[in-house]
């Protein structure tokens, strides 16, 4: 019965398609986009000892793309025809008849140095043809993962034409313990929540971390002397030191300017919070808002020329965009409700932001100029966006409520589709994702 | 002063002798606050130093709250910090550090930025009532230490506080 279905659909699928199609794409911007299908059957293992990578690397690669809500994986059990070397033809018709769209075929071996190497190749069924040159990446076997990553950010850049987002970390906060007196550690992860690594113990509180602009870098808010104020973390060894900061003030809400060398963030003195700038290497501070509104969680443009913070000199907290040098702002969040912690896209083309609006929390996001509005998410209680390196998802916190409630991370994509909870060991919160690794 | 140190020092010992007590008062429930012991209700306010700093934090009281996003001090949290600001000046030898916290409806950043202005305003009263300014240093938790752990309006408006901690100048 199965084998005369299938026959079938091969016979029904095989000439209008293939004389139809069009090289395959995926187009990011079309919201009715339906997911495209896909099959990854387990990598070739070349050599014994690369046996259980294959099959990881596999489903992971499978894992990375169905994720992104814009792939679809055909289950292996439908497949027709199997993959049995890495260098054989490709049964075309075997794979129009299970409706796959795409089909990545991969080996893995282990060579003399003890070294992971991973092929791949991205085939274009309906069009017949392969998508691209094979390509090969080689490294250390722990990083196998990262190699995974690989694999899948080519293939999603070579079918959206966008660069991908796999091969990233997000440093965020672990949290333990009960509401009144969490245990708070920095920590970062794989974008997909594997290998977490801790970066501090649980001493004293840590907030908000925020990766520079090449991930080497943390900055944060600690609570180390008893008194919040920025810390600058190498992420290579967590080696850490305070920013020096004038007596008796406290500071927070740091964040990177695009060049790595600038921190913008939040400086309190007297009870009055205003938005300051500082260059690393000199230490030297100066001052962009003057107000007695609370004006904080500063943000740069990608060109470093312009940053968008929060303040509430209107009376409420709003969103407002200045020169990176300071000077008067301009107010861009008209909506009715409170807008906090906005953060310029990495394209540039959007700003994420917090927004409390009848009794809820909301992501969203606006053009820069403030038009388009559009909530992502509506929850008891979501903050803190922060972008996937190419713009088109975000990440961010969902506390639910309660005496147990607690703090997890979650991504949606910028069209407000694709809503996940990603999987830590213990509560998450202040996610910060990095850039993609070289 | 003197007196009150005998006095509080002898209910503490015979405090401590009613613990080693403890099955007779803790468990046998006929005992209990009311029983042999005596007038355990009364004892902590009528005994206490009022040169402790737990004088101050019972009595006095170190907690004030504030309404929903603002750090106005109303009629009741100017009172209560009038009891501060004439304890502080009675007790020169303390130094306090005055935390601000907000309750969980709000961003992180935000609320940070809300407690230090609920820490200044306390501080600032403090100071116009004639406490030295370089005896006070503030302190934001935002959200991060609610005193209440519920998701109600009950819980929140325990969390919208500022309190004073004493401790003693020169051990911080």
């Amino acid at each position: 019965m199965r084998f005369i279905l299938s026959l079938i659909m091969t016979l029904f699928l095989f000439i209008p398609v293939a004389s139809a199609a069009e090289p395959l794409k995926l187009r990011l911007d079309n919201p009715l986009v339906e997911p495209m299908p896909f099959a990854t059957p387990d990598f070739q293992p070349e050599t014994a000892a690369a046996n259980e990578y294959a099959v990881r690397i596999a489903r992971v690669v499978a894992s990375d793309l169905t994720g992104t809500g814009l792939f679809r994986e055909i289950p292996p059990q439908a497949y027709i025809s199997n993959v049995s070397s890495f260098a054989s033809p490709v049964q075309y018709s075997d794979w129009r008849a299970v409706n796959a769209q795409a089909l990545i075929t991969g080996a893995v071996s282990v060579d003399a140095g003890g070294r992971l190497v991973v092929k791949f190749r991205l085939f274009d069924i309906f069009s017949g043809a392969e998508m691209g040159d094979g390509l090969q990446f080689a490294g250390s076997t722990d990083a196998w993962r990262r190699m995974a990553h690989k694999v899948s950010d080519a293939v999603y850049q070579r079918i959206t034409g966008e660069s991908g987002y796999f091969d990233s970390r997000v440093v965020f906060v672990s949290e333990t313990g009960p509401k009144e007196n969490r245990a708070k550690r920095l920590a970062i992860m794989d974008y997909d929540g594997a290998n977490i690594q801790y970066l501090t113990d649980s001493s004293s509180i840590v907030l908000a971390p925020r990766f520079s602009p090449t991930g080497d870098r943390v900055l944060y808010t600690g609570y180390e002397t008893g008194f919040p104020r920025i810390y600058l973390l190498d992420v290579s060894n967590v080696g850490r030191r305070a920013l020096a900061m004038p007596e008796g003030t406290m500071s927070f809400a740091p964040r990177f300017a695009p060049d790595g060398r600038t921190v913008v963030f939040s400086l309190t003195t007297g009870g009055n919070t205003d938005i300051y700038r500082m260059d690393l290497n000199s230490g030297s501070l100066s001052r962009l808002t003057n107000s007695p509104a609370i004006e904080t969680a500063p943000s740069f443009s990608p060109d470093g020329s312009q940053i968008v913070f929060e303040s509430d000199r209107s009376g409420t907290q709003q969103l407002y965009i200045m020169s990176a040098n300071g000077g008067e702002p301009q107010r861009i969040s008209f909506e009715d409700g409170r807008y906090g912690t906005p953060v310029w896209s990495p394209r540039g083309d959007l700003i994420a932001f917090t927004k409390q609006a009848g009794g809820r929390f909301h992501i969203g996001v606006m053009n820069v100029d403030g038009s388009r509005e559009r909530l992502l998410t509506s929850n008891f209680l979501d903050e803190g966006p922060t972008w996937s390196p190419n713009g088109r998802v975000i990440m961010f916190t969902r506390e639910t409520q309660g005496v147990n409630g607690a703090p997890s991370l979650y991504s949606v994509d910028i069209s407000g589709r694709n809503l996940r909870s990603i999987r830590t060991d213990n509560a998450a919160s202040d996610p910060s994702w990095g850039p993609l690794q070289p | 002063m003197t007196y009150l140190k005998k006095a509080a020092l002898m209910l503490a010992l015979l405090g401590a002798a009613a613990c080693t007590n403890g099955d007779r008062f803790g468990n046998n429930g006929e005992g209990g606050a009311g029983g042999p012991g005596g007038a355990n209700g009364g004892i902590e306010s009528g005994t206490l130093d009022p040169a402790t700093p737990q004088y101050f934090n019972q009595t006095v009281g170190n907690t004030i709250n504030f309404a929903v996003d603002q750090s106005t001090l109303s009629p009741s949290a100017q009172s209560v910090l009038d009891g501060q600001a004439a304890w502080l000046m009675a007790n020169t030898t303390y130094i306090a550090v005055i935390e601000g916290h907000a309750d969980e409806q709000g961003t992180r950043e935000y609320n940070l930025a809300l407690g230090a202005r609920r820490a200044a305003a306390v501080r600032d009263y403090l100071v116009s009532k004639g406490v030295a300014g370089s005896r006070m240093r503030t302190l934001t938790y935002g959200k991060e230490r609610p005193l209440a752990s519920c998701s109600t309006e009950e819980c929140y408006a325990q969390n919208r506080r500022s309190v004073t901690i004493i401790s003693a100048a020169g051990v911080s």
